[in-house]
């Protein structure tokens, strides 16, 4: 990262001022917090849980948009291009919970983020951020994680393997490299079903023009078909195995990705984002039980909850998948569990436990 | 009389009381269906109008030696605590809310304006009263180990003082309610795992602190020359909510007509009997709007102890159904007016105070006089039913 060092002391000697502050403050405000009583002068001060306003929705294709969202209080803006937030926005008074990639830069002094969606067929909450959400909207947020980031400076070669909204994480570190003018030898293969829903294409033209060691293959697949990696990948870059890559997009694209590079034992060298929480703490594994289905699942100690759950085809509710949101809570009837983010255990009966930062130490039972 | 069997006490066949359940396990789905916009909205509304309120009255008492400030400030104040002590924290922690997927006002994490700390309360209100409601030497909550307020529980000499011990507890409501959980009893015979009890003290302690500074220290500090008054109008207003909280909590299982149940009825009890002895155990009372609000919207008991985790502001729409339901299956439902069921619950404590044989009672003698030497142990009870609310407890 560009933080400097004199950056990194201002801010060091700041926040444990502004601690102080806090907990100062809290002594009036216990048992809530000061900013439960600030947030409502403003509801953007709150740093208890991120908040953001939304400043405006940009349409990129007919189905897809940029929302530029205007963080509230305790947002550090010192994210890593590529890395993912999350959002909870209302719907009929209900938190509903996705992570998306940002697409902006990052850098602090334009004091706003943007996150790129398209609105996908089944997903109600995509359509409604895409075309629901009105200017001024306050929408809850979840700070940027993720390990789907470059290194600085970048691979002398690099390959960016992206499908459809794919772009979004990989279009964040296209233009951090342009910002830092480290722009190495790039190559995009970018697969969208026709032009006009490919999101950035005349940004990732102008960049082209700009910096000529970047360029784009355009795969448009409705035409076309989709691309083959096995087959296809050493026509459109010879030179695939040379090169440092970072793939987003469907999982099937994926998945043939991390098979292509394992086989020719070149694992190391790509990097893919699969939405997923980098959690420490290893627990025990186990059989989870899914009490109401009956369906058994035997997994690792580092599989959560909720993907053992997905993985056995049980329906799981879900939301931010950091732990944030509780929408994923369910109840587990007996057993023994990690939270995978502090290692601390629970184990009694019927207790509720939050099923994407927690993990099996031996059989669990969940009711669901 | 303690009941043994629902079931006999209604004179209502197996299939009947099955039947009821289905029917009140419908008004649950139809509540659970609808849950939206609007009620979200009812919730955030309360939450921002308590917060100004609390905020108002801290303002108000920076000038509390005028007599107006002093009032008024206390007033807003003491309003505030009663709003958030009844209508969101209680039924916060409930998880009444929880559908909103909102982690701001979610059971998990809400700690509420007064001594005990929110876990604590999870475990000894929604998991011990909600599940054994009434049930003899199961729930806790029959007198607070305080009075005696059931002919069934033995007489003891002690209980001679219950007029003033029922004073001290309306007064000091908060501080009782902070150490119901911890079992004095047990701690008392050396009964109680001393790790557990140095968590809870320790959780009661670090709680305490922070209360007792905010209300006698820091604001009468910030009110400069005001500092005493300041002081006194904060006392005040936590006596309203105590003695608020303790008329409204009475009134919800200490009238007559709220009945009580040996701990036979507990065998194999059914959901729809878990449903029944609700509904013959609590008590509502009647009265406006604000007064619902002001109260939690406890005053719909019978309706809050069927359906612990549905919004409060539904139990309303919820009642009319539920009534129906009584007098189709001819079950008595308690209700009247406030000081009605009030004056109902003094005059059973101080009957209580004295021996049975020197007081009436409308229904037979019980049979023999029922004593547990001690509280049980969650180890000792029926496992936990989810419907009461979760209780989780943290490790710190």
């Amino acid at each position: 990262m560009a933080t400097t060092e004199a950056q990194e002391t201002t801010r060091a000697a700041r926040i444990p001022d502004w601690q102080t502050v806090r907990d100062m403050a809290a002594r009036l405000t216990t048992p809530l917090h000061p900013d439960d009583y600030l947030s409502l002068i403003n509801p953007l001060w709150s740093a208890r849980e991120l908040r953001g306003r939304i400043e405006r929705v940009t349409p990129e294709t007919d189905d897809a948009a940029t929302l530029v969202i205007k963080p509230g209080w305790g947002w550090s803006f010192d994210h890593e291009a590529g890395q993912y937030i999350g959002i909870g926005v209302e719907v009929d008074g209900r938190y509903h919970w996705r992570s998306y990639s940002l697409s902006s830069v990052p850098r602090r002094d334009k004091r706003t983020i943007t996150i790129t969606v398209r609105a996908m067929p089944e997903g109600f909450l995509s359509d409604h951020l895409v075309r629901g959400l009105e200017p001024g909207t306050i929408v809850r947020l979840a700070a940027p994680a993720g390990e789907f980031t470059l290194p600085d400076p970048p691979p002398a070669k690099t390959l960016f393997l992206v499908a459809g909204s794919g772009i979004t994480p990989v279009m964040s570190m296209l233009r951090t490299l342009d910002r830092r003018d480290t722009m190495p030898d790039a190559l995009v293969v970018y697969s969208s079903p026709t032009e006009d829903r490919m999101i950035f294409r005349d940004e990732l033209r102008e960049l082209h023009e700009k910096h000529p060691t970047l360029t784009v293959v355009q795969r448009f697949t409705d035409e076309e078909g989709m691309l083959d990696l096995a087959t296809d990948l050493e026509k459109v870059c010879p030179d695939w195995r040379e090169r440092g890559t970072w793939a987003c997009g469907p999982a099937p694209m994926l998945d043939a990705a991390e098979e292509l590079w394992a086989a020719a034992g070149l694992d190391k060298q790509l990097h893919l984002e699969r939405f997923s929480l980098e959690l420490g703490g290893d627990a025990e594994g186990g059989t989870i039980t899914f009490a109401n289905s009956g369906k058994r699942v035997e997994v690792d100690g580092a599989t959560t909850l909720l993907e053992a759950g997905e993985q056995a085809g049980v329906g799981m509710p879900y939301g931010c998948r950091i732990g944030i949101c509780h929408t994923c809570t369910l109840t587990m009837a007996s057993g023994r569990i990690k939270d995978l983010r502090n290692g601390e255990e629970h184990q009694e009966p019927n207790e509720a436990v939050q099923t994407c930062i927690t993990a099996a130490c031996g059989d669990v039972t969940l009711n669901i | 009389m303690a009941i043994s069997d629902v079931k006999e006490y209604t004179h209502l066949s197996e299939e009947q009381v099955e039947e009821l359940g289905r029917e009140l396990d419908a008004i649950r789905e139809e509540i659970e269906q609808s849950r939206g916009a609007a009620d979200a909205a009812y919730i955030n509304r309360l939450i921002t109008i308590q917060r100004r309120l609390a905020a108002a009255g801290r303002v108000t008492l920076f000038a509390s030696r005028y007599k107006p400030a002093f009032f008024a400030g206390a007033t807003m104040l003491g309003i505030a605590k009663i709003l958030e002590n009844m209508e969101i924290g209680h039924n916060v922690m409930h998880g009444q809310w929880d559908w909103m997927n909102d982690p701001e006002i979610h059971s998990s994490n809400w700690e509420w304006d007064t001594a005990q700390p929110a876990e604590q309360w999870k475990h000894s209100h929604n998991y011990v009263h909600h599940q054994f409601t009434n049930v003899l030497g199961h729930d806790n909550d029959i007198g607070y180990g305080v009075l005696r307020m059931a002919r069934e529980q033995k007489w003891h000499p002690v209980n001679i003082g219950q007029p003033v011990y029922n004073a001290l507890l309306a007064l000091l409501f908060q501080w009782g309610v902070s150490l119901h959980d911890l079992d004095l009893e047990a701690i008392r015979k050396r009964r109680k795992d001393p790790k557990e009890m140095k968590r809870q003290l320790r959780q009661i302690g670090r709680k305490v602190r922070r209360q007792f500074a905010k209300d006698y220290v820091v604001y009468p500090l910030l009110s400069g020359p005001n500092a005493i008054s300041t002081m006194k109008a904060n006392a005040l207003a936590n006596l309203m909510r105590n003695v608020w909280s303790y008329t409204i909590i009475f009134c919800g299982h200490f009238p007559d007509g709220a009945l009580h149940f040996t701990e036979e009825e507990l065998e194999d009890e059914t959901r729809a009997e878990w449903y029944l002895r609700q509904m013959l155990g609590s008590a509502n009372f009647t009265g406006s709007k604000l007064l619902h609000i002001m109260s939690g919207n406890l005053g719909f008991q019978i309706e809050h102890h069927l359906f612990p985790d549905l919004p409060s502001n539904r139990y309303a729409e919820i009642a009319v159904k539920v009534r129906e339901l009584c007098e189709r299956y001819d079950i008595p439902y308690t209700t009247g007016p406030l000081h009605k069921q009030y004056g109902q619950v003094l005059r059973t404590i101080h009957k209580l105070a004295l021996p049975n044989k020197m007081t009436s009672d409308d229904g037979p003698e019980p049979p023999s006089g029922f004593h547990r030497q001690r509280r049980l142990t969650d180890e000792e009870r029926p496992v936990r039913r989810l419907e009461t609310g979760t209780y989780i407890r943290r490790s710190a």
